[in-house]
């Protein structure tokens, strides 16, 4: 590549600035990011320390001990069973959706693009107001939802005020909002799939469910995974939707992982608390995102091939 | 999958309808109530049937919340705002930090670019808490604290990744042999670029802008951490809003519809570019 600019006209000042080139173009976007990266070592140091906003004369190191104190503490426990629970009950119902949408729309028709038009607008509304859709729409005075229920003979039926259905029902506003995120990925997939091993099955008459398990879903895996995973890595991580409809409540059955630090820090104001719980997510999202970084490159190398 | 019999017809046509009716209900639900008085939305049975008035927007519009027995304050204007000051603004800085970058990526490899470019993709992932709780006791000390340009930089988390593999991605599309031309016929690295290299990727530049601006709108929890009523965005302003008007269930409504909108109009526009814009530019639409 050098080679050819060394072709341009002469210019020594030119020549200089061209190999530094590439560093001066990409610099600044590091360094905004590296600002924003100092509060990630700041974040490793507050979760070894014994630190609450409350008794500041009692900061000290405590090493280990955040961490330590996790592995007898109930409510830790509880944190990682919530966070596991949502993430594993939302991707899993929103993976069968939005695989199964996908698979209704998969052919190009002017009312199928229509459709899947029309279901991303729920991705695109902010988590947060989409809680508080739902939230009035399971008001137990006037929401419709709570009279639906009522009609179906569940009385005094609370949704997200009643520990029992709360998880119940921040799910159901997750698979709301990121079903479609999961459908549009797999329609492009499913899209894009090269016809003719379809049009041989079709030839031989194969039987459809076996076209599905051995030619479809095998195909499809690339984008399975990057859909996935995203979604595993950000759902993991959900505070929006948890924090707008209950704050974590009602009792301890929400608070997720985020929740639970921003409680820790905000109201009983435990920063190294807080801190060591941010460090435990960020521990799984790391690991998570690498393995999604592979796939993505992958599927994204496979696509840039076929453009 | 040509032959469908008729019971496999009828059975589509009621999946589909089941998941329409699921996502778009509560849409249009939301937009009913935005339009009615506090009196039909708490009457039992509800019905879809009612005297549609504007009185929400207007109140929301005008500032003012007039109830039968008070009068009260909204800033519901304010946020709308700060929404679009915060966006708008993010996706203008985004974007000058991040296509010359995307840019230095695709052309001009050099050593570290794709430690550099991951670095700058795992933001994407990292959980935001990690870093904002420690830097809210930054911002107090720096003077940041409650200011737009906190916000922005803070901003940048999302943004940035978005903007810059995006860009990339067309940025590679586009045969080099057209830029070495040029370039051999004596234009400087500089015109090469704002002559032919931008223009090219214009689309897709504007497609991650149009992206970014909607994540940066519908972002929460940057904005409930690092700033206060005056700056907060309408994902914030709306849950303050919630408590403050105790009941006011229709302006509630509208305010949500009025902070959705403009994402669902950039969302229409920009339909073409979400699938690619959705997988940070991995997968094509």
């Amino acid at each position: 590549m050098s080679d050819v600019s060394t072709g341009a006209p002469p210019r020594r000042r030119f020549k200089v600035s061209r190999r530094m080139l590439p560093y001066v173009l990409s610099l600044p976007a590091l360094l905004v990011c590296i600002g924003i990266l100092i509060p990630f070592f700041t974040a490793v140091l507050y979760s070894l320390q014994r630190y609450r906003l409350s008794q500041p004369w009692a900061r000290k190191f405590n090493w280990g001990e955040n961490y330590l104190n996790f592995l007898s503490d109930s409510s830790f426990w509880n944190t990682l069973k919530v966070s596991l629970t949502y993430a594993f009950a939302t991707v899993g119902i929103e993976l069968l959706l939005g695989l199964g949408i996908a698979l209704l729309l998969q052919k190009r028709s002017r009312f199928n693009n229509f459709v899947s038009i029309m279901l991303l607008m729920p991705l695109m509304t902010a988590p947060a107001l989409a809680a508080l859709m739902w939230k009035l729409m399971t008001n137990p005075g006037f929401g419709i939802l709570s009279y639906f229920a009522d009609l179906l003979g569940f009385t005094n039926f609370n949704w997200a005020s009643d520990p029992q259905t709360a998880m119940l029902t921040v799910v159901i506003v997750d698979v709301w909002v990121y079903t479609p995120f999961i459908m549009i990925l797999l329609l492009a997939g499913l899209r894009s799939l090269p016809q003719q091993p379809f049009e041989a099955a079709a030839l031989d008459g194969v039987p459809r469910w076996f076209v599905f398990y051995r030619i479809t879903l095998p195909m499809l895996t690339p984008f399975l995974l990057t859909a996935v995973l995203f979604r595993v890595i950000e759902s993991i991580q959900q505070f929006d939707i948890i924090y707008a409809m209950t704050q974590g409540g009602p009792g301890d059955s929400l608070t997720v992982f985020q929740v639970e630090a921003y409680l820790n820090f905000f109201q009983s104001t435990n920063v190294g608390r807080s801190a060591a719980l941010m460090m435990i997510l960020w521990a799984i999202t790391f690991f998570l995102s690498n393995i999604f970084i592979k796939n993505w490159l992958r599927l994204r190398e496979r696509q840039r091939g076929e453009a | 999958m040509n032959t469908t019999s008729p019971l496999e017809r009828v059975l589509r046509g009621i999946a589909i309808t089941l998941v329409i009716l699921f996502f778009m209900f509560p849409i249009f639900w939301i937009v009913l109530m935005s339009f009615q008085t506090n009196a039909t939305i708490l009457q039992v049975p509800p019905s879809i049937f009612f005297e549609p008035t504007l009185q929400n927007y207007r109140g929301l519009i005008t500032g003012q919340l007039v109830t039968d027995t008070s009068s009260l304050e909204i800033k519901f204007m304010g946020n709308l705002f700060n929404s679009l000051f915060l966006s708008t603004t993010s996706v203008a800085v985004g974007l000058v930090l991040g296509v010359p970058a995307a840019y230095a990526f695709a052309r001009l490899k050099f050593r570290g670019s794709e430690d550099i470019a991951f670095t700058l993709l795992s933001f994407r992932f990292a959980p935001p808490l990690l870093v904002l709780l420690p830097l809210t006791i930054y911002f107090q000390q720096l003077g940041l604290a409650n200011t737009y340009g906190g916000l922005i930089w803070v901003y940048q988390l999302i943004v940035l990744p978005l903007i810059l593999w995006i860009v990339r991605g067309y940025f590679e599309d586009i045969p080099a042999d057209i830029e070495y031309a040029y370039r051999i016929a004596g234009h400087r690295w500089w015109t090469t670029f704002r002559k032919i290299a931008l223009p090219l990727a214009g689309p897709g530049i504007a497609a991650a802008a149009l992206l970014a601006f909607i994540f940066a709108w519908n972002n929460f929890i940057f904005a409930l951490v690092l700033a206060s009523a005056d700056k907060q965005p309408v994902t914030v302003g709306a849950l303050a809003f919630i408590t403050a008007s105790g009941v006011q269930y229709g302006q509630i409504a509208a305010g949500i519809i009025l902070s959705i909108a403009p994402t669902f109009a950039l969302a229409l526009y920009a339909q073409r570019y979400l699938v690619e814009g959705l997988s940070l530019g991995a997968v094509k639409g």
